[in-house]
């Protein structure tokens, strides 16, 4: 499989401060990468970096995503190139219904991919399919987006609303935390449901009870705005014997 | 845009502005700092401008709610004889015991250094009369009076603003050099003792915290007598970049008493003001607080008590001026309003163009305790800025008959009960003032005003 | 000098086509001299054939507002430069047949190309959307559909000038019960020279079985609009009514002063929307309506409701506080309210919650967006009278702020006079959040759609009040009137 993502000397800034100092990362289509962290690494910053959002400037490297500069794309075209994030935080807006929301999305990404647009019954009739597979009831449709959600309604929102979109590469920040355990092993179904051959996932967690049930390809340590060590699916286990310091060490020394 | 000022067309009105001209022209040799050229101007131009004016009258939007024709039937003498026979020992409760190292009493408008306590010197303050400032020091005062924007002009000023301006004659100036930050608060105590004649008090206080200062001032307006008289002052209060001033006010003023208090407040770069006003005495009173925040990052919390009974209208009026970016006010005022008595509440927070990143909320809830209280709320604001977090929120209500079902479900007499649940509608604004004998004097006059209902 | 090649010239001199509805229906008009004397009152009154009351009528109110000159209302936030009210026409009317049309057929057929152009087809609308239409053209109705329809039912739903003749009873007990002649500056005004507008009764006991609608178009140069409605719902009984607004885009200011008077009896209820779309000027703030309008009802019986319902995107300038007078016990008066203001436009409205009647309710929803150089300002009164035991009240204000050189306001008045009453109002004021407008785009949607969505969101509440086909239609409205105001 191809190249889908690959991130060079990422460098970037938040209010001025580095954060980011050196990413490297290349993902190839059909893989799960994990990037692991402690709080302040640079997790949630470089998850934004890659979906453009505001305030966060790139002060040197390049982001290659199927071949194209990703960082000179806006949001909204890298949306429609196939990135979705699943936000740590999920945004409220009031008034707008989930069903109309997602609707439009919808169609926009199916637009972009030269398929037809589907129409009220299509999106309804798969909406409910996947909402049923997420165990999530179908009055959730109605509701406006994220407004009155709890912590585990709004991940599932995420999921939900990837599972419609069909990203080829989905950016999940954190989606496990605030997450029970029936709760998790439902979102791990999904992000799972979602593997293909020629889609990719990066995770970004703290933890790594997620990836028992999403198994990685590979697991990236950030620290201190770098990736200081590349493993398989043991390293997290590692990770969680261990803690972060051993590697938080490493990083120091290594700057 | 604001209304053109309408001129009470009513008779007595005109012939108590008469008496005011007339007063002014006989006495104005005797009046504080006679003969000083820019004073005798300047008070010559407030005389005029009230002349002008006139007793502001309902029509006017900034007193829709506060009608002053009372006010204007009498004639006080705005010169009031001096009440000499209080002592020290009639001080009694008044003063904060132990708290304040500063303490100036004011009888009848004028200062009385004999019941006064200026304090240690060296911490960086300095506390005079008005009227002693200016025969030391005239043009230091000058300076303030000028500086904090002619008194007679423009939009900060009032009728009633004027007439101070013309007749004023005593008053606090409190000075804090840069980075003091004296322990103990100053305490301005006017005592009113007007049982001859309606005796009219034109206060003015300066209060200065320089850069990085720290201050905390506490005024309190007392009424000795129940017969009718007029206080009528005005406080100019400048906190330099990044100085903080805490600012309480008690007004329990005689019952027969009109109280009319504006407080211009010139807030700079990261300075906080915090201000509690409690209000519970007089007939009629105003309170109103004029902040302009001249600088980036002012903090502002405004807060507030009216407690009114028996025919007592208080009202409250601030005007928030957010001038430049970064700036935050907390704003909240409750009443309290029982018999037919009336709480007014007029605010408005103004966001200037470019004024961006400024949060702002105000809130003002209102408790009516009988069938002929009243309550009036105007919250306003005006945004030109888009970047911005504003809000207000205003309640009118009565004691929620629920929580007084529940209450006297678990064995309370409903007496008692009512009594709680107006307690826990504005405990905690006292509860929340930082300066333990201040909390202590606000919370003993509140449970006082409480033993005081009807049941 | 004809008034089609004056009004053409009008128009081809005006650049640009933003405004949808910007053209000129090129027919003859009927126009009384420019100008504003008893003489102009005494002209309309004839033309409409009416009796003598009320010309005695509207001379006393004519009266009354010569006494009032220089009294126009500057207690809003709008400015405008002074109206010389001298120099417009009061009076045009289309030339047609003397006794007006009968039936569609007869009406001018370019009359209903401009409908079409509006969305408004009479006849499309008449067989296949149920909708009654009431066309005020300039001052006069020309076309009424559906009546013979609603006549079954004892529903009267025709012209006001029609109405003075049908109905003059009627016309008499009501006309100026809500809205007192001597109100305020334009309801004066437009006492003395009302031109038409609607008038309906719907009997006891009749539920109106289906919407009612009026569309109001101003069309020839230099007249003001003068419309007058009246709803009566008798009691039992319940009306929808629908107004929607247009007006050619001109480059000056033109006047639009109407009067609405709603009254319900006992268990009534009157739902009235409006979409207010006139011509709001261009660009740089030349041109468009400056629309004072007093609209006012009376929940005269007990359990009586009245609801507004009200969006308003066009006009250089409105000023309206459609208001509710709750005299009934139990009654109900809403106010829900979108008001758009871009470019140089400027609205100060609000509405007025009076309560009286016992157990009195009323729900105030109002949300300003503000972009351009717009101001816009919320301006309400609550007030609870004595009497009014157990009087309820919940206000919310939003503004939403598009740019930096916008304005938006809130002024509201509480005035509580019995302690048995609950009043809760509440207001913000922000911008879009940067978050929403980033999560919308992380789902592909652009800039521009974003802001559309959020802001159609943040109205929500607003346009679900609206019958489905004019919530899409204010939506769309939405969207044309904010157009380039992000970027």
């Amino acid at each position: 499989m191809g190249q889908l993502l690959e991130i060079k000397n990422l460098h970037a800034r938040v209010e001025g401060k580095a954060i980011l100092d050196g990413i490297e990362l290349t993902i190839d289509a059909g893989e799960v990468h994990a990037v692991m962290g402690p709080n302040g690494s640079g997790k949630s910053t470089l998850a934004y970096v890659l979906s453009g959002r505001e305030g966060y400037e790139v002060t040197e490297g390049e982001v290659i995503f199927e071949g194209k500069d990703l960082l000179a794309m806006a949001p909204e075209e890298r949306a429609r190139a196939g990135i979705f994030l699943a936000f740590q935080y999920p945004i409220e807006i009031p008034g707008v219904s989930t069903s109309v929301f997602l609707k439009s999305a919808v169609n926009i990404l199916r637009r972009e991919r030269g398929e037809s647009e589907l129409d009220a019954m299509d999106f309804l009739k798969r909406a409910k399919e996947k909402l049923a597979a997420l165990r999530m009831d179908q009055k959730f449709l109605s509701r406006p987006v994220n407004v009155g959600f709890s912590g585990g309604e709004k991940k599932r929102s995420e999921i939900f609303q990837m599972a419609m979109l069909e990203p080829k590469l989905a950016i999940l920040d954190e989606t496990d935390s605030g997450l029970d355990i029936d709760a998790l092993k439902i979102v791990a179904e999904g992000i799972n449901a979602l593997r293909s051959p020629e889609k990719a996932t990066l995770m970004i967690t703290h933890y790594q009870r997620l990836l028992d049930y999403v198994v990685p390809d590979k697991v990236h340590v950030l620290a201190h705005g770098r990736i200081v060590k590349t493993g398989g699916k043991e390293l997290a286990l590692e990770l969680e014997e261990k803690g972060y310091a051993a590697f938080d060490a490493a990083s120091k020394d290594a700057a | 845009m604001t209304v053109p000022a309408h001129r009470d067309a009513s008779g007595v009105h005109e012939a108590t502005c008469k008496a005011y001209l007339d007063r002014f022209a006989a006495k104005r040799a005797e009046l504080p700092g006679a003969g000083l050229p820019w004073l005798d101007a300047w008070r010559e131009r407030a005389i005029e401008r009230f002349a002008e004016h006139g007793f502001p009258s309902p029509r006017l939007e900034e007193w829709k709610f506060t009608n002053l024709s009372k006010l204007a039937e009498t004639v006080f003498e705005p010169i009031p004889s001096a009440a000499n026979g209080i002592s020290r020992e009639d001080l009694g409760g008044y003063r904060l015991e132990g708290a304040s190292d500063h303490l100036l009493v004011f009888v009848n408008g004028r200062l009385r250094p004999d019941l006064s306590d200026t304090g240690a010197p060296g911490e960086g303050v300095t506390v005079t009369g008005l009227s002693r400032a200016l025969e030391d020091d005239a043009e230091a005062v000058e300076e303030s009076l000028i500086g904090a924007g002619d008194p007679s002009a423009g939009e900060r000023a009032s009728a009633l603003g004027q007439l101070n301006a013309a007749f004023m004659g005593d008053g606090a100036v409190i000075r804090v050099a840069a980075n003091a930050q004296p322990e103990r608060p100053v305490h301005l105590l006017f005592l009113a003792h007007a049982d001859k004649e309606p005796a009219g008090m034109h206060p003015r206080n300066l209060i200065h915290a320089g850069e990085g200062a720290k201050l905390t001032v506490i005024e309190s307006y007392v009424g000795l007598s129940d017969g009718p008289y007029w206080t009528n002052a005005v406080t100019h209060v400048t906190a330099e970049k990044g100085a903080a001033i805490q600012h309480f006010k008690f007004q329990a003023e005689g019952a027969g008493a009109f109280h009319i208090a504006a407080t211009d407040v010139d807030l700079h770069e990261n300075a906080a003001y915090t201000s509690f006003v409690m209000s519970l005495g007089g007939i009629l009173a105003r309170n109103e607080i004029r902040a302009r925040y001249n600088g980036e990052g002012v903090h502002c919390a405004l807060k507030g008590v009216s407690l009114a009974r028996g025919r007592q209208h208080l009202d409250t009026t601030t005007r928030v001026d957010h001038l430049m970016p970064s700036g935050v006010t907390d704003e909240t005022y409750k009443g309290i309003v029982d018999d037919r008595a009336r709480s007014v509440f007029r605010g408005k927070i103004r966001v200037a163009p470019g004024a961006q990143k400024t949060n702002a909320y105000q809130l003002n809830q209102n408790l009516l305790l009988s069938d002929r209280a009243q309550a009036d709320s105007k919250p306003e604001l005006e945004i030109f800025a888009d970047d911005v977090k504003c809000g207000h929120g205003s309640t009118v209500g009565d004691i929620d008959a629920e929580a007084l079902f529940y209450l006297r479900a678990r064995g309370l007499e409903e007496r008692e009960a009512r009594t709680l649940l107006i307690e826990a509608f504005l405990g905690q604004l006292i509860d929340d003032i930082e300066i333990g004998p201040v909390r202590a004097m606000a919370r003993e006059a509140f449970t006082g005003w409480l033993a005081g209902l009807d049941g | 000098m004809a008034v089609s090649s004056e009004t053409l010239e009008t128009v081809r001199s005006v650049t640009g086509g933003e405004y949808k509805y910007g053209f000129v229906t090129d027919i003859e008009s009927d126009f009384a001299p420019r100008g504003l004397n008893e003489d102009i009152v005494r002209f309309i009154s004839a033309k409409k054939e009416e009796p003598d009351w009320l010309l005695q009528w509207r001379l006393k109110a004519y009266r009354f507002w010569t006494g009032l000159e220089h009294e126009e209302p500057k207690w809003s936030k709008v400015q405008h430069p002074p109206i010389d009210f001298q120099d417009a026409y009061y009076y045009a009317a289309p030339k047609e047949a003397k006794d007006g049309p009968k039936s569609l057929d007869e009406v001018d057929p370019e009359l209903l190309r401009t409908y079409e152009k509006l969305g408004i087809p009479l006849r499309e609308q008449e067989v296949l959307a149920g909708v009654a239409v009431d066309a005020v053209f300039d001052s006069i109705s020309v076309a009424t559909t559906y009546k013979e329809k609603l006549a079954e039912l004892g529903i009267v739903f025709c012209p006001f000038s029609e109405a003075v003749k049908e109905h003059p009873d009627l016309v008499q007990k009501y006309l100026g019960s809500v809205v007192p002649y001597s109100d305020n500056f334009y309801a004066t005004l437009n006492s003395a020279v009302f031109s038409d507008g609607s008038f309906v009764y719907i009997p006891p006991g009749v539920r109106c079985p289906m919407e009612l609608s009026t569309y109001f178009r101003i069309n020839a140069a230099n007249t003001g609009q003068f419309e007058r409605t009246l709803i009566i719902a008798d009691r039992d009984s319940y009306v929808s009514y629908l107004e929607g607004c247009t007006a050619p885009m001109r480059d000056e200011n033109q006047l639009h002063a109407a009067v609405v008077e709603l009254v319900t009896h006992d268990n009534a209820e009157i739902k009235y929307a409006t979409i207010q779309n006139w011509y709001p000027g261009d660009k740089d703030g030349k041109g468009g309506i400056y629309n004072f309008v007093t609209k006012r009802g009376a929940c005269r019986g007990r359990n009586s409701k009245i609801s507004w319902t009200q969006v308003e995107t066009g006009s250089a300038i409105t000023w309206k506080y459609p208001s509710v007078i709750l005299q009934g016990d139990n009654s109900i008066g809403e106010f829900y309210s979108v008001a758009v203001t871009n470019n140089y436009q400027q609205a100060d409205t609000g509405t007025k919650m009076i309560h009286i009647g016992k157990n009195t309710r009323s729900t105030i929803i109002s949300k300003g967006i503000s972009a351009g150089h717009g101001q816009n300002t919320y301006r309400g009164l609550v007030r609870v009278m004595p009497k009014a035991k157990g009087a309820r009240n919940y206000t919310q204000c939003d503004s939403l702020l598009i740019g930096d050189s916008c304005g938006g306001h809130t002024v509201p008045y509480i005035e509580v006079r019995n302690p048995t009453a609950r009043v809760e109002h509440e207001a913000s004021a922000s911008k879009i959040s940067d978050d929403q407008l980033f999560y919308c785009r992380q789902r592909g949607l652009d800039l521009e759609d974003a802001v559309s969505v959020i802001v159609n969101g943040f109205c929500k509440e607003v346009f679900q009040k609206l019958p489905m086909e004019f919530a899409v239609e204010a939506q769309k409205l939405l969207d044309v009137s904010l157009e380039g105001s992000v970027g």
